[in-house]
């Protein structure tokens, strides 16, 4: 069973930019792209652990600010010659509302 | 006997449904209410009457004839009041008219937004002929109109008056016009285009309030803009209009809920067009409403129908703008664009895939494809065999692989290859037949591709074909993966073509990716923000993370923070402010930096705004230590206390350093300032450094003490400070309008000369008016970022905290 939060406003998240979701298992980035896309990802990044949320944003891709990983964000794979991936979190937008799932966060915790 | 069918509104829904009943020969006693004083006529088609370019009786679709012909009870202006379900009958203030079926096509009403103002006279909508005479009426030559809403009907609205010869702006809240039928390239597009025809656009722009005394004035804004009008139209969009169904208890969801037969939850009640909702989906677009319309004719008639949305699309209904857009072309999971530009003529195409199915298409300029390219979206049919050559069309599907190089050889000696300076293929090959092997060599000689630039890809295919195997192209590679263009083109380009937004460039030098990438788009931004100091806006979004958060990013995502300290001097009050910092913030290390300033490091982000504010209290500004800007100004203490001392270099550093505080530039840059050859402030391994002498100052640059070390060399000597102020700010403008981003001064002197450089800053006039360029932009970004960030904390703290609600 899914389990939708809502975490805030559509317009709390710039465009091309991310806010980040403090959780039980650490943070979660959830970006916005420039056409209003969505996508939640893990704030780590698997090489060195930068805070992915504050990457550039550009197209459904972030670049890692510590040292220029570049994720897809549909899938959480690094790109190009590294290696590695973070966890993606469903998320979807509803009346200007973004609603995060929870399953993952709910099922870790009690683990 | 006959049935007695009642339908509430004669929109253009309504009309169809009717004219395929009578067609099919139906038997119905209609009796046809309507708000408006008249019956159906084109809605859309009211645009090309507001321009001018029709009149309301071309417009008509059912005249009083036709309805008089089919026995239709026209009630005209005669508003239904009530629904009474349980005995069957429709109440307008005339009386009541009972129904065996009744159809609600009441259509939809314009949204209004709920700001100050929006009553007074002169403030329109755009729905109905009425609206369309007072826009007429307003659109005088010389008039002033603001249409609030850069969507399909604000911008109709827009051209129209336009067209009429009124000014027009266009408000929009969004980021590019027409947003859900356009991405932001074609958006860009169709500003350009709005905007050649005097139409100004203003997006991003939230509508504040109307002003006005008996009728409206003016149009303000939340960021401060006011627009004077004679003439507001709103149509930021449209609600379906369900208060009757309300009234009547019959579901409502956004609109009033059908099932696929069009049937709402009252079996004798029906209901079609904007006002309803089928399957959680609201419907604007006419080629829904008309199957609609045939779905619901075919169900009072008794034959079996089911309503199936199907993909719609999108042309805008403004003379001479070519726009078409359909299906999905939204970024998501699995999909890829195909994206075809051509910038010099204004076209541009994309194509999303899904799997092996194209799902959406946007179109720009070109649009004679449109129909096709739908065709396959409906259809869904598998394109991967017409992938290669999708794009280009119907007539090109089939046809053999091109070689690239093929269009160039085909070209004769006397084909122009530049533009600027009219060079022609013939001389290209002569030169380099001549001995010109490399682009410089062939732009030496030719001049070709030396001005604009636009036509170097087509020199360097000439050269390849001429020099076969032994050309490689481009020495200076391209910007990043989403170019051709070098750096240095794209900062000629941005200059020459007057581009003044990151959409804007990528649009027009063909930039091959959605969005860029990390490396280009800071670059961008840097070049946009240092050519256009005040048309462009600094897009924070494109900024690397330091300069985004406005302190250096550490290992564990913590910051440090620096606050200025003018020329390494500082005060006790200073001290105790810094103390008391790193105090209340658990600040973990306290650290003295080589700039002579005191960096506090491991500062978390959502603490930022706090610290920042406690520091502008004590009267601190950001260091900028974190910036590709100016950072220091190293003294040492000169004239006041040092028996050596020639000049007040304190004093000049300090001086320095709030004249180019602020100024972004392409690299960090720092500066020394040093009272006496000794050299204490270690001037001479600056980015630019001064030395002073008894007779003066002696103005050195392109030093380092990074990665590669190296000793400044001289540029010149002045003797006053205030010629020193006005050499290095001259020298530092040079700098930002020419270099390559990320390059520090001394790549970009090594590879300019210095030579150059000095015959720049040495000729007054030239110096003069490099400094008052440089002042310009100062006027603008000479701004503590701390004080303007820190009035928003909310913004760097978590946007929720999840951590109890989990542990539940």
């Amino acid at each position: 069973m899914t389990q939708f939060i809502d975490i805030a406003a559509l317009d709390d998240i710039p465009r091309q930019g991310a806010r980040v979701v403090k959780t039980m298992i650490g943070c979660i980035a959830v970006f916005r792209t420039a056409d209003d896309q969505l996508f939640a990802l893990e704030d780590r990044c698997p090489h060195k652990g930068g805070p992915l949320s504050e990457g550039i944003v550009h197209g459904t891709s972030v670049t890692c600010p510590l040292h220029a990983w570049v994720f897809d964000m549909n899938t959480g794979q690094a790109q190009g010659a590294d290696e590695g991936a973070v966890h993606t979190f469903p998320v979807r937008l509803e009346n200007g509302r973004v609603l995060l799932d929870t399953t993952r966060l709910a099922r870790r915790s009690a683990a | 006997m006959k049935q007695k069918l009642v339908v509430i509104g004669a929109g253009m829904a309504s009309g169809r449904m009717l004219e395929t009943i009578f067609e099919a020969g139906g038997d119905f006693d209609v009796t046809l209410f309507n708000a408006e004083a008249r019956g159906n006529y084109n809605r859309l088609m009211l645009s090309p009457v507001l321009s001018g370019e029709k009149t309301y009786a071309q417009i008509v679709t059912h005249d009083a004839e036709w309805y008089e012909a089919h026995g239709v009870d026209c009630r005209f202006g005669e508003a239904v009041v009530k629904i009474d379900r349980a005995n069957r009958i429709v109440y307008s203030n005339a009386g009541g008219v009972p129904y065996d079926a009744l159809v609600i096509a009441t259509g939809s009403a314009p949204f209004i937004i709920p700001v100050p103002g929006k009553d007074l006279p002169g403030v329109c909508t755009y729905r109905d002929l009425e609206d369309t005479n007072a826009m007429i009426a307003a659109s005088k030559p010389g008039a002033r109109a603001v249409v609030i809403g850069g969507g399909l009907l604000g911008l109709e609205a827009a051209a129209g008056m336009a067209a009429r010869g009124a000014e027009v702006v266009v408000i929009h809240l969004m980021g590019h016009l027409m947003e859900r039928q356009l991405d932001p390239a074609a958006g860009y597009l169709l500003q350009k285009d709005l905007e050649s025809r005097g139409i100004r656009v203003h997006c991003k722009g939230a509508t504040k309030a109307i002003l006005g005394e008996d009728r409206v004035e003016a149009v303000l804004l939340e960021d401060g803009t006011v627009y004077p009008a004679d003439l507001v139209c709103m149509a930021v969009g449209i609600r379906p209009e369900v208060r009757l169904a309300n009234d009547a208890h019959l579901e409502v969801g956004r609109g009033i809920t059908v099932d696929d037969q069009m049937r709402t939850s009252d079996p004798a009640i029906f209901a079609l067009g904007e006002c309803v909702e089928h399957d959680r989906q609201l419907f604007g677009l006419v080629a829904p409403l008309y199957d609609q319309a045939k779905v619901l004719a075919a169900t009072l008639l008794g034959q079996d129908a089911a309503f199936k949305p199907v993909q719609t699309a999108t042309k805008l209904k403004v003379t001479g703008v070519d726009l078409f857009s359909a299906g999905d072309f939204a970024d998501a999971p699995g999909r890829e664009d195909i994206v075809f530009r051509d910038p010099g003529r204004g076209v541009y195409k994309r194509l999303i895939l899904e799997g092996e199915q194209l799902i959406g298409a946007v179109m720009y300029g070109d649009t004679a494809d449109g129909a096709w390219f739908f065709d396959l979206i409906k259809q869904g049919r598998d394109v991967t065999d017409l992938r290669d050559t999708l794009i280009f069309g119907p007539a090109f599907q089939g046809g053999a692989q091109t070689d690239p190089l093929a269009a160039v050889a085909a070209l004769p000696p006397e084909a122009e290859i530049c533009g600027c300076n009219g060079v022609c293929k013939g001389r290209i090959v002569t030169a380099i037949q001549g001995g010109a092997n490399t682009l410089d060599m062939v732009r030496m000689a030719t001049k070709a591709s030396a001005s604009c630039g636009t036509c170097t890809g087509l020199v360097e295919q000439v050269m390849a074909l001429t020099l076969g195997n032994s050309f490689s192209a481009n020495a200076n590679p391209p910007m990043c993966k989403c170019t051709d263009h070098t750096h240095e083109d794209v900062r000629r380009l941005i200059k020459s073509m007057g581009l003044k937004s990151i959409p804007a460039v990528m649009q027009e030098l063909g930039w091959k990716t959605v969005g860029g990438c990390a490396s280009c788009r800071p670059a961008l931004n840097y070049y946009l923000i240092a050519d256009w100091p005040l048309e462009y806006t600094d897009d924070r979004q494109s900024r690397f993370v330091n300069e985004r958060n406005h302190g250096n990013i550490q290992k564990d995502g913590t910051y440090s923070v620096v606050p200025r300290m003018w020329g390494g001097v500082t005060t006790p009050a200073e001290l105790r402010a810094i103390a008391d910092a790193a105090d209340r913030y658990a600040v973990p290390m306290v650290k003295v930096t080589g700039g002579q300033r005191i960096d506090l490091l491991g500062v978390k982000k959502e603490d930022l705004p706090a610290i920042w504010s406690d520091l502008n209290a004590a009267g601190m500004v950001s260091g900028h230590a974190y910036a590709k800007g100016l950072r220091t100004v190293k003294t040492c203490v000169g004239t006041d206390f040092c028996r050596f001392g020639t000049q007040d270099s304190t004093g000049l550093g300090i001086k320095l350093e709030k004249l180019l505080w602020g100024s972004w530039t392409p690299a960090k840059v720092k500066l020394g300032v040093s009272g006496c050859p000794r050299n204490c402030a270690e001037a001479t391994c600056k980015d630019i450094g001064v030395v002073c002498v008894d007779s003066g100052y002696e103005i050195s640059v392109a030093g380092a003490a990074g990665m590669d070390v190296r000793e400044t060399e001289f540029l010149c000597k002045v003797t006053t400070e205030a010629e020193v102020m006005e050499v290095i700010a001259a020298f530092t403008q040079l700098y930002r309008e020419n270099a390559r981003y990320l390059h520090r001064i001394y790549k970009w002197v090594a590879k300019v000369g210095l030579d150059w450089c000095r015959a720049q800053v040495e000729d007054p006039a030239n110096r003069r008016a490099l400094y008052d360029r440089f002042m310009l932009s100062q006027s603008v970004y000479q701004t503590d970022p701390w004080a303007e960030l820190a009035a928003t904390p909310a913004d760097w703290a978590p946007v929720a905290d999840l951590t109890l609600r989990a542990a539940e």
